[in-house]
Formats: C-alpha cells, structure tokens, sequence
C-alpha cells in the first residue's frame, strides 16, 4: 500500500536529503525540461494562430480564470444546480464536509455491494483524502490503475507529482518494481521483461486487464463537474480511467467542490488549456464524460462526493481563494526552479511545487511547523504565475501565506531571532540617520571581516557555506554623497 | 524633470559603486539626479518574509523621501518591483490596522518608480549611452525586472550599443539564479544548488565578466563565482553603461 505524507519534516531539511540524491536531480531535470519544451512550443503555436483569427494564449487564459473565477464567486448556487442536475439524471449526492466523511462514503457503497476491492482513476482529491488507507481499513483493496499511479502503489513509494507520480523513478526503477511486486496483488510481471516502455506498458496492461474485468466498483475523481448539465469530466492519457468508468455495475466520483463549472459551453477554454499546460499536447487522448446514469450503458449505480475538506477555508481567504482556480495541470511545477531540483516529496503533500506551497496552507490553516514552511519554499522568481493557464498569481499569495505565518507568531512569548532582525530592520529603516549609524558601523567591520570571511549577522553561516560574503565599503553611498556633493566636489 | 535617485538600502550599504554609477551615467544623459538623503530601504526584505508591519516604516520614508519629485530611479529590478507591486498591499494594512492611517492615501500620490533600463530606453528613449566596455560579458535577467516588471529585452538593447563588449548569450537565462531574498539563507541548500546551475552556465559562455540589473542576485551568484576562484567577476548594469573611454570601470568587484 501506498505510505503517507503524515510526520513529514519542514521544507528546508526535506530539501537538504532531496538535494543529495543525483538520480533524483538528473531524473526530475530532464522530466521537466522534456515537458516545459512541449508546452512552450504549444503555447507559441496559440499566439502564432491569432493571425488567423485564433485567441492568443493570454486571451485564452484570462477567459479560463473567469469561467473558473465565476465559478467560484457564486459557488453555492452553481453547487446547488449540480446537485439538482446529478439527481435529475439519476446519481446520488452525497455532501462530504472532510476527509473522514468521503472516505466512509465510499467505503459504504463498496460494502453494500459486497465488494472488496474497488479499482480507481487517477485522481489526487482521493489522494488528498487518504481514501486507499481508509479503505484499507474496511478491508477493502482500492487498485490504482493509472500506470504511474500504479508504480507509485506498487513500489509503496509516495507520489512526487500531480500529474506524473513517478517522475522521480527512471525505467530500470520501474522494471525492478514489476518483477518485485507485481505477483503478490494479481498477475506477475512476466519473467523476461526489460526495460522498455512499451514493454513496461505491456505488463502493466495485463496486469491492470484482470482487475477492470473483475471488479464491482469504480472510483474516481473528476476534473469538471459542470452544474447546468450534471456533467462530470475526466481527462486522461491511458484508457484506464475510462476503463473504470464504464466496466464496473457501481462508480463513486469524489469531486471537490471547486470543480464545479456553470455551464457545459464554459468548459471550452478549459479543455484547451489543461492538455496544453499539462502534458504539452493539443488535446488530450481521452475525454470522458457522463452525466449521472445512462439506461443499459455503463455503471447503473452512480454516486458523486461532494467535498469541501478545507475549500471553504480557502474561499474565505480574499487574497488565496484564486488557488481554487487551479486545475491541477502541474504547468507550476514543470517550470519552478525549486521543484526542479528538490522534486516533490520534500513538499510533504500530495500537491507539492508552487501550488502545493499555497493550497496545503490555505486548505490547512497555518500553525504546523511543515505547513508554515511551504510559503517558503520558493525564491518568488514568478515562473509560476507566468506558467499558470488560470492566472493563479501563486508569488502574491505566497507573501500573503507569509504574513499569515508572520501574524500567527505575533504573540510567542520567546520571538524568533528572524523576528528580532525584522524588529532591528525595522527601526533602522524609520530614519534615514539610523540606517547611516548602521552603515557607519560595517565600513569600520570591513578590514575585520576581511580577513575573517564571516559576519556575525543571523544567517551568516547559511550563507557562508557555499558563498563568499561581500566586504562592506568604507564608506556607504550617503556618505560619498555628503562628502562629494554627489560627486561634484 | 526632477528626477531621485533610489539607490537602494543594498547599494547604500554594500554596493555604494553602483551609485555612483547611476549618478555619472544619468548626468551624461542629461538628467542631474538628486539624491534625497532622507531615503531607506523599499520594505521589500519585510514583505517577502512575511513581516507586513515591519514594512510600514520603511515605505513611510519611501513615500516621505521621495514626495513632489516628477520620477524616481532605482538601478534594482526587484526594488522597482517592490514599490510598484507591494507598497499598496503594505498601505492598505497599515491604514486598516491603523498602523498609519495615510499611508495608503500618500502611496497614491508618490511618483512613479523606474527601474534604471525603462528609465533610459523609455523616457530618455536612448539606447547609445556612449559607454565603453572592452571585455567579454554575459548578462543574467533577474526574476523581478523580467516578470515582474517586464523590462524585456531593454538591458540587451543597452549592453548591444556598448562599444568594445562582446556579448555572450547565458544558457537558460530566465531561470532563477537562487537568490530569493531571505530565501538564499532560510532554504540555503536549494538557493546554492539553483546557483550551482546558474554559475555553471555563466562559466559555460566563457565570459569575463557576469552583468545584471540587481546587485543582491549578483552578490549571491559573486560569492558562488568567487568560491570556485572561477576568475569570473560579476558587476551592475550600471557601471557597465557609465565606463567611457575617458573613465574606464574598473572590473574589481
């Protein structure tokens, strides 16, 4: 079975073990290259088209964050339409205010059907709320059958990314998981497999076949779920959702309820911009959609979970509600330069990068020394929002997940020395005159400290580790300035 | 036009050449920048770290410093980026929480903020600054002035009229090069391994000198450079485009 994230270290020490494992750097580097040169080539391919009367790629972004953002502004009455819909067209609704009453949801529509084992789409809303385990629990086995899904399940590994689980693991990996694993949950690897995608594909191909003809039930997710229609969307690459979809007599979709879209005709910018932002294709293989139960075609039995598990936190956040614009494409990731290089189970989540370091917060609430750490994890260079195809300015709300942190400390009876410093900075920087007294100061430090190498300044020795620390001039600018009359005596 | 000079509380205090730089070069173009002694810091260490009160003073005396001047200047890419993008966020809080009930109100009149490159290109529409620059040079875009502020390629147009300067082009330029503020030290393995990439790329162009538009991305990268004894100096923009054949710079940082 799968592990989980809980007991996960903060951010920088996670970072630190990351950081050492070179098949991991060398994996994830050339993953996400591979990926941000497909998705920039599409992108330009978009812009060039609007000379032939084709919106460019920013007009195609600002109308997939208004649709989303629409979404959201009223998000109660477009859910209450969903609702309507999914009963009018057959599905049963069930709201989920957290984890624990998703979970026990599914796991009584398993058991009333007698099933013990379910097999699942790819989705990371069953991810979040640690649906696997709980099932487990029941005694009901949940088979993951999107392939890196699967490598992820088998090899009792940890996904590391939203849309490629199995990013940080190479094919010679990959190979010694089938043939470990593979035997104790259904049909081995065979015995001569090698190395080979399309070899790798085929074991896992006969392997998953068994459990898509066998199974009663049918677990996913659902990328859209559009309230005028009751139409939910699932978008893939494999075929194995849509397997789960449509062999199993029962399906249970968990939906958040930010994936709710007003009306079917707004899906259109949407499905232009995840394949492209994604995985760098045009259109994605497989669109999947249904709408509640169709007569003698596919599950019978239709339940749709409806779960808010920390959105309504979010929603009440003015500056983070943006992040439930997301639609999990992992654009944020491929080209942020800190998930490139610490990969993605050092951000302690099932969302890590960019994304993960807002939404783990905003659906969490701060307060956990890992989850504080996450507004951290990035040097704010604004990649992010430039990748993002629904405008998710993820720097801005990084700061404002800062000052969060920030406020949430305000009140400790033993401040942190970074809270001193910013006290220190604070005053010198009220008057121009302190700052010359501060600056005064490190001129007569300098022949000291160059010959020391070192400062006595908080992070000095971070810094100092792989970096020469300036020297401060003797005189500082103002100082010059006064004394020259900027340069003209 | 009166035009100050906000050289930055980095600048002030470290990089006081750069400075002096901005000074020789404006003054060639015809704008005599003053310096209004009364200037700090832009608050943006604060902000990015989460301290939104701590900010306020600093912006107080931002606003105060720099009142009834037609333009400011600042040779900072992310100092720009902090006076256009954040003071409002930092005035609103400081009116709401009564931390300083006008700040708000005085940020919608302060003049605007150039970086040094939109100042030159765009308002003295000059790209031949006359500078001479005999070495071989490879330029870093740094985050802030590229998305944040959208200077696009006016630093090239600049360094590409540079008589004397070979330019190389730096692989993967618009890549972060770790710095990040407080980041470098808070999460300092992975600010020196995206400077470890960084750094190789700018030795890979076999250039002498690496030249940027902010000084504390360069102090980082130049501690990196510095470290490996590569013999790769790292300077400003600025210093760059005020060396004359009359006034050489000195490549010593």
């Amino acid at each position: 079975m799968t592990g989980t994230f809980v007991g996960m270290p903060a951010f920088p020490s996670a970072a630190r073990e990351a950081l050492a494992d070179t098949q991991l750097r060398h994996n994830l580097a050339h993953a996400t290259g591979v990926i941000r040169g497909k998705r920039s080539r599409l992108v330009e391919e978009v812009d060039a088209d609007v000379a032939g009367g084709g919106a460019g790629w920013e007009e195609l972004r600002l109308a997939g964050a208004a649709v989303k953002q629409r979404a959201l502004d009223a998000l109660a009455s477009h859910l209450e339409q969903l609702e309507a819909s999914l009963t009018a067209a057959g599905a049963t609704v069930h709201w989920a205010r957290d984890a624990a009453e998703a979970n026990a949801v599914v796991a009584s529509v398993a058991k009333a059907h007698g099933a013990d084992e379910v097999v699942k789409v790819k989705s990371m809303v069953t991810a979040e709320i640690g649906l696997n385990e709980a099932l487990a629990e029941e005694g009901i086995a949940a088979w993951e059958t999107d392939l890196a899904e699967l490598i992820v399940q088998l090899g009792d590994d940890l996904p590391s990314h939203i849309l490629v689980p199995a990013i940080h693991r190479n094919r010679a990996e990959i190979r010694e998981i089938f043939l470990r694993k593979m035997a104790a949950v259904g049909r081995p690897a065979p015995a001569d497999l090698t190395d080979e995608p399309a070899v790798l594909a085929a074991a896992a191909r006969e392997h998953l076949r068994e459990k898509f003809l066998r199974a009663k039930v049918g677990v996913s997710g659902a990328n859209f779920a559009v309230a005028d229609t009751g139409t939910l969307v699932v978008v893939e690459s494999e075929g194995n959702g849509r397997m789960c979809l449509t062999l199993p007599e029962v399906l249970v979709s968990v939906v958040g309820i930010e994936k709710v879209v007003p009306t079917f005709a707004e899906l259109d910018p949407l499905l232009r911009l995840l394949p492209r932002s994604s995985t760098g294709e045009r259109m994605n293989p497989y669109t999947s959609t249904w709408s509640g139960v169709t007569p003698d075609d596919g599950p019978q039995e239709v339940h749709v979970v409806l779960l808010d598990n920390g959105r309504s936190r979010a929603l009440a956040d003015d500056t983070g509600r943006q992040a439930l614009r997301c639609i999990r494409c992992s654009a944020c990731l491929n080209v942020c330069p800190v998930y490139e290089r610490t990969g993605g189970h050092a951000y302690g989540s099932v969302y890590p990068g960019p994304i993960g370091a807002i939404l783990n917060p905003l659906l969490q609430g701060t307060g956990d020394e890992q989850t504080d750490s996450l507004p951290y994890a990035s040097s704010l260079c604004g990649a992010c929002f430039e990748a993002c195809p629904v405008r998710i300015d993820i720097p801005e709300v990084l700061v404002h997940l800062r000052s969060k942190v920030v406020d949430s400390h305000r009140g400790d009876r033993v401040p942190k020395p970074e809270a001193l410093a910013m006290k220190g900075a604070a005053w010198s920087f009220a008057d121009a005159s302190r700052l010359g007294l501060v600056e005064r100061a490190a001129g007569f430090s300098g022949p000291f400290l160059k010959r020391l190498r070192r400062t006595p300044l908080p992070g000095a020795a971070a810094w100092a580790d792989a970096r020469d620390l300036p020297v401060p001039p003797k005189e500082s600018f103002r100082a010059w300035w006064a004394r020259t009359d900027g340069g003209r005596r | 036009m009166r035009v100050a000079l906000s050289v930055t509380c980095i600048n002030d205090t470290m990089f006081p050449g750069t400075g002096q730089a901005v000074v020789r070069l404006l003054r060639r173009l015809g704008v005599d920048v003053e310096f209004p002694a009364a200037q700090t810091c832009c608050g943006q260490p604060m902000v990015n770290t989460g301290y939104l009160d701590e900010a306020v003073p600093a912006v107080r005396s931002y606003v105060d410093a720099f009142a009834g001047y037609d333009a400011i200047v600042t040779p900072s890419g992310s100092c720009a980026g902090s006076a256009r993008h954040q003071h409002a966020l930092v005035g609103r809080r400081a009116s709401e929480k009564g931390l300083d009930r006008s700040l708000e109100a005085d940020l919608a009149d302060a003049p605007p903020t150039y970086e040094l490159t939109e100042l030159i290109v765009d308002v003295l529409g000059v790209t031949d600054v006359g500078a001479y620059f005999p070495h071989a040079v490879t330029y870093h875009p740094t985050c802030h002035s590229l998305r944040m502020l959208g200077v696009g390629d006016r630093p090239l147009r600049l360094l590409r009229e540079v008589r004397g300067l070979r330019l190389r082009e730096l692989p993967a330029a618009e890549q972060c090069c770790g710095f990040g503020g407080t980041f470098a030290v808070k999460n300092s393995d992975t600010s020196v391994a995206m400077g470890a990439d960084k750094v190789r790329h700018v030795r890979s162009t076999g250039a002498e000198v690496l030249v940027a538009g902010d000084n504390s991305c360069l102090m980082h990268l130049g501690g990196m450079l510095d470290r490996q004894r590569s013999g790769v100096r790292v300077m400003h923009l600025a210093e760059v485009l005020a060396a004359t054949e009359d006034a050489p710079a000195e490549v010593v940082r």
